[in-house]
């Protein structure tokens, strides 16, 4: 599989001089095309930071964000994104149609084209029938699901997704987890999700990024060889997830990972200690990233 | 349709309290004669030519003042909702000038301007910006980031923002602005036709019926037409502002 997105050397930084924040430090990994890779990190690690990077929403202080080759600088048109915040990120003014339609205004398609593209996507996620409401008729679930057809409507190269999830109830989250990986299938999509439920990275990943505490780095790199078939249930009991989601858990912690996929992790292990070293000199760090980040200029 | 007659229940209350208030003679007929009177009195201008004129110069004035003060207004409160600097440097001459009351202003609009309809024009319209003017400001910055990230993300250059995001999320604050600067500019209207005597309007039609004393029952009647005047543009205002904004309403009544 070719690989779609590349990032490379990633740092940034909010401020300037003592006072500098760096949420995010040499980061680098990539994903392949067709790939569904979530990135697991403790909340307030500077996942979001990243997100907006890649989404070239802002522009990191160091490093580079690469989509099917091309450097990434400003929101690239084949590229869409899922806040968790569905509420606040559906426009009210707007039917559900409409928002649908929404990033495909600015492309050079015809209002049929366009009202079809939405219908499909809304078919895609089980909405056929709302096109005409409004988002807030809707439940918190089917106005995540309106987020996602949105999405799904420009058919990105990359769906970026910032903790999808996280703020309907439990349920809902496992229809649409399942939605998720039905329809990445289906269409193929490239999908980075990120989310701070180690369970649900297991369930939802063929690959999980594990990431450290701020400043944000790459701890393991964990293939998630689970078959693509998941069950809610039946997966969620077997052994092999079991196992994956205690090392995402102790990788998280800041611990080593389990004993039987040390030797793989050799390097990751030194990147937790790593983690850890700058977690305990924060500031001193950030003073350190800084002139790292002069010198390299 | 039950909210329609508990409003009309308290008028009607009011107008038999003012009634009785006259007939026992706790208020001087002279001075205040009673509503039915009034009442009478109004249906009679009503029927009256220069009244009807009076009645259109004063509403005419108002929709020149209130056309003149949204387009000032909202392109005025876009770019300083948008331009944080401007708004800074601005901001001290806005805060000198808008307490002024708009009649003080009297004197040197009639100088500057001369005592025709710009006059009173030119008051409303000063008087009328404000509303308009701090509401568009405060509904550019209440957009949520969220909303523009979207925007963004969804391919959306910052040119296009004003339009497809900025305008909409603006506009049901912008519509209270005006709803809010509809009454003010009714107000300042009526007041310099009195106040400074001008040639016609309803204002000017009170300043000459009260100036014999004994023609009351023509003032009042002048006043309760300028009173339903102000009633009708709220309400249509209103109704307006409902139908266009329905989801503005609902997203309101959902967070609560």
């Amino acid at each position: 599989m070719p690989t779609m997105l590349e990032v490379t050397g990633l740092n940034h930084r909010y401020g300037k001089g003592d006072g500098a924040h760096v949420a995010v430090r040499e980061l680098s990994f990539s994903v392949d095309a067709g790939e569904l890779a979530c990135i697991v990190g403790p909340s307030g690690c500077g996942k979001s930071t990243l997100l907006r990077c890649i989404a070239g929403l802002i522009p990191p202080t160091g490093g580079s964000v690469r989509l099917h080759g091309d450097e990434v600088s400003g929101v690239p048109d084949d590229l869409a994104v899922v806040f968790q915040d569905y509420s606040r990120s559906l426009f009210p003014w707007l039917t559900v149609a409409r928002n649908v339609e929404f990033p495909l205004r600015w492309r050079k398609l015809s209002k049929q084209e366009r009202a079809e593209r939405a219908q499909e996507a809304l078919d895609a996620v089980g909405l056929s029938g709302v096109g005409k409401k409004f988002p807030w008729q809707l439940s918190g679930g089917m106005q995540q699901r309106v987020s996602i057809a949105r999405a799904l409507a420009s058919k990105p190269a990359l769906l970026i997704m910032d903790e999808p999830f996280a703020s309907v109830d439990a349920q809902t989250r496992f229809e649409l987890e399942d939605l998720l990986r039905r329809v990445q299938r289906e269409q193929q999509s490239t999908i980075l999700l990120v989310t701070h439920d180690i369970d649900e990275s297991v369930y939802l990943g063929d690959r999980v990024l594990v990431l450290s505490k701020s400043p944000a780095t790459i701890v393991a790199d964990l293939a998630v060889d689970l078959p693509a078939e998941r069950d809610q249930i039946a997966t969620r009991e077997s052994a092999k997830f079991v196992t994956l989601r205690g090392e995402v858990a102790r990788l998280l912690q800041g611990g080593p990972a389990a004993p039987e996929t040390a030797a793989e992790t050799s390097d990751e292990a030194t990147a937790t200690a790593d983690a850890a070293e700058w977690e305990a000199t924060e500031e001193a760090a950030a003073e350190t990233g800084d002139s790292a980040k002069e010198a390299s200029h | 349709m039950r909210s329609l007659y508990r409003n009309l229940a308290g008028l009607i209350g009011f107008f038999l309290i003012w009634e009785g208030a006259v007939r026992v003679g706790l208020v001087p007929e002279l001075f205040v004669p009673p509503p039915s009177e009034v009442l009478a009195t109004t249906v009679d201008l009503l029927g009256q030519e220069p009244f009807i004129r009076d009645v259109i110069a004063t509403v005419l004035a108002w929709a020149i003042a209130l056309g003149i003060s949204i387009a000032v207004a909202v392109p005025a409160g876009l770019v300083l909702g948008s331009v944080a600097w401007l708004r800074t440097a601005t901001r001290a001459i806005v805060e000198f000038l808008r307490p002024i009351p708009s009649v003080a202003l009297i004197p040197l609009v009639l100088l500057v301007v001369g005592g025709g309809p710009e006059a009173k024009i030119t008051l409303a319209v000063y008087a009328a910006v404000w509303p308009i003017l701090f509401n568009t400001i405060y509904a550019l910055a209440e957009i949520d980031p969220v909303l523009m990230d979207t925007a963004r993300a969804c391919g959306t250059s910052r040119s296009r923002m004003l339009t497809s995001v900025a305008l909409p999320h603006a506009a049901p604050f912008v519509f209270t602005g005006i709803r809010m600067s509809a009454a003010i500019a009714l107000i300042l209207v009526v007041s310099t036709e009195y106040v400074a005597g001008a040639s016609s309007g309803l204002g000017n039609f009170i300043l000459e019926a009260s100036s014999g004393g004994t023609n009351m029952d023509q003032v009042l009647a002048g006043t309760v037409v300028a009173g339903v005047i102000g009633y009708l543009i709220n309400d249509g205002l209103e109704r307006m502002g409902r139908r266009m904004f329905r989801w503005n309403e609902a997203v309101g009544e959902a967070a609560k």
